[in-house]
């Protein structure tokens, strides 16, 4: 089983980041852009065949180490 | 005086922080991360500026799982004294001994040079050879300096007096260089045993060399 976890901002968090791309997608007149968040994609191979387990599991990994959740918000996505 | 200083592959503050609480007349040890104990004479325990482990995911979010950290909780658990200077308040707020987390510069540049800094708060062990409201001359050397901290952890550290500077101009007006929540440049914990700031006091030890005002602050850690 494969996990891809979205890692972003909080809403409410200033994304300099996105900012900065944002800006630099306007001067190259992609006039069409209302807002730019950047985030980081991780994605790991799992041994798990049990979804309920490896999303617990994932959970934990996110809680513990993939994301500062202070600032940051995660999304998990479980793919067979 | 005992100062414990700790090093993570990559620090690269450790031998100044060293040699400035030598000048002052403590003693110290510098202790590899793969260490499980703290040594039980340390007076204080300083997390040093640098990067840990290149810093990957986040800088200090690998280095809070080294084996030296179990102990260095325990040792903070116990009201043991410690400062995270630079790379050091990063592993702190990763650890969660230290509130907020400390983001990208908002102009997203590194940024290195002297700052100015005023005190907000100077009844703790760390600041108290200085007084609310002085401004002390101190380098910044960083990329990811960008202080957060939600509404609610803002009022906390207000009504507990936990903000210890902010960066201001040369005549104590705010001055942001990085986007830092209200401009916070460090901050300590509610019970006031840990310490954090982004800015170097251990790089202002020497007029000559641009500022010592720094040996007040670590002064302070020295006088009972």
């Amino acid at each position: 089983m494969k996990a891809i976890i979205n890692v972003s901002l909080k809403a409410g968090v200033l994304d300099s980041q996105g900012k900065a791309v944002h800006h630099a997608l306007d001067s190259l007149h992609f006039s069409g852009v209302e807002d730019v968040r950047v985030g980081k994609q991780i994605v790991m191979q799992l041994s798990h065949t049990d979804e309920a387990k490896a999303r617990e599991e994932v959970t934990q990994m996110c809680e513990d180490l993939l994301a500062n959740t202070v600032i940051e918000d995660y999304e998990i996505e479980l793919v067979k | 005086m005992k100062v414990t200083i700790l090093q993570f592959p990559g620090t690269n503050c450790e031998y100044d922080t060293q040699h400035a609480f030598e000048k002052l007349g403590a003693s110290t040890e510098i202790l590899w991360h793969k260490s499980e104990d703290v040594p039980s004479d340390t007076d204080l325990l300083v997390v040093a500026g640098g990067f840990s482990y290149g810093d990957y995911l986040r800088s200090g979010a690998i280095a809070k799982f080294s084996p030296v950290m179990k102990a260095v909780s325990t040792y903070a658990a116990q009201g043991g004294k410690i400062l995270g200077i630079c790379n050091g308040f990063q592993v702190l707020t990763e650890a969660g001994l230290l509130p907020g987390a400390l983001k990208r510069n908002e102009h997203l540049h590194f940024i290195s040079k002297h700052h100015h800094l005023k005190v907000q708060n100077n009844d703790n062990d760390f600041l108290k050879e200085l007084n609310s409201g002085d401004v002390v001359n101190i380098p910044i050397a960083h990329h990811d300096g960008n202080y957060y901290i939600d509404q609610d952890g803002l009022k906390d550290l207000k009504t507990n007096n936990q903000i210890l500077l902010t960066y201001c101009d040369i005549n104590g007006n705010e001055l942001n260089p990085n986007g830092s929540v209200e401009s916070i440049a460090g901050v300590c914990n509610k019970e006031k045993t840990v310490f954090g700031l982004m800015p170097h006091p251990e790089r202002a030890m020497e007029a000559i060399l641009g500022s010592d005002d720094g040996v007040k602050m670590l002064e302070g850690f020295l006088k009972a």
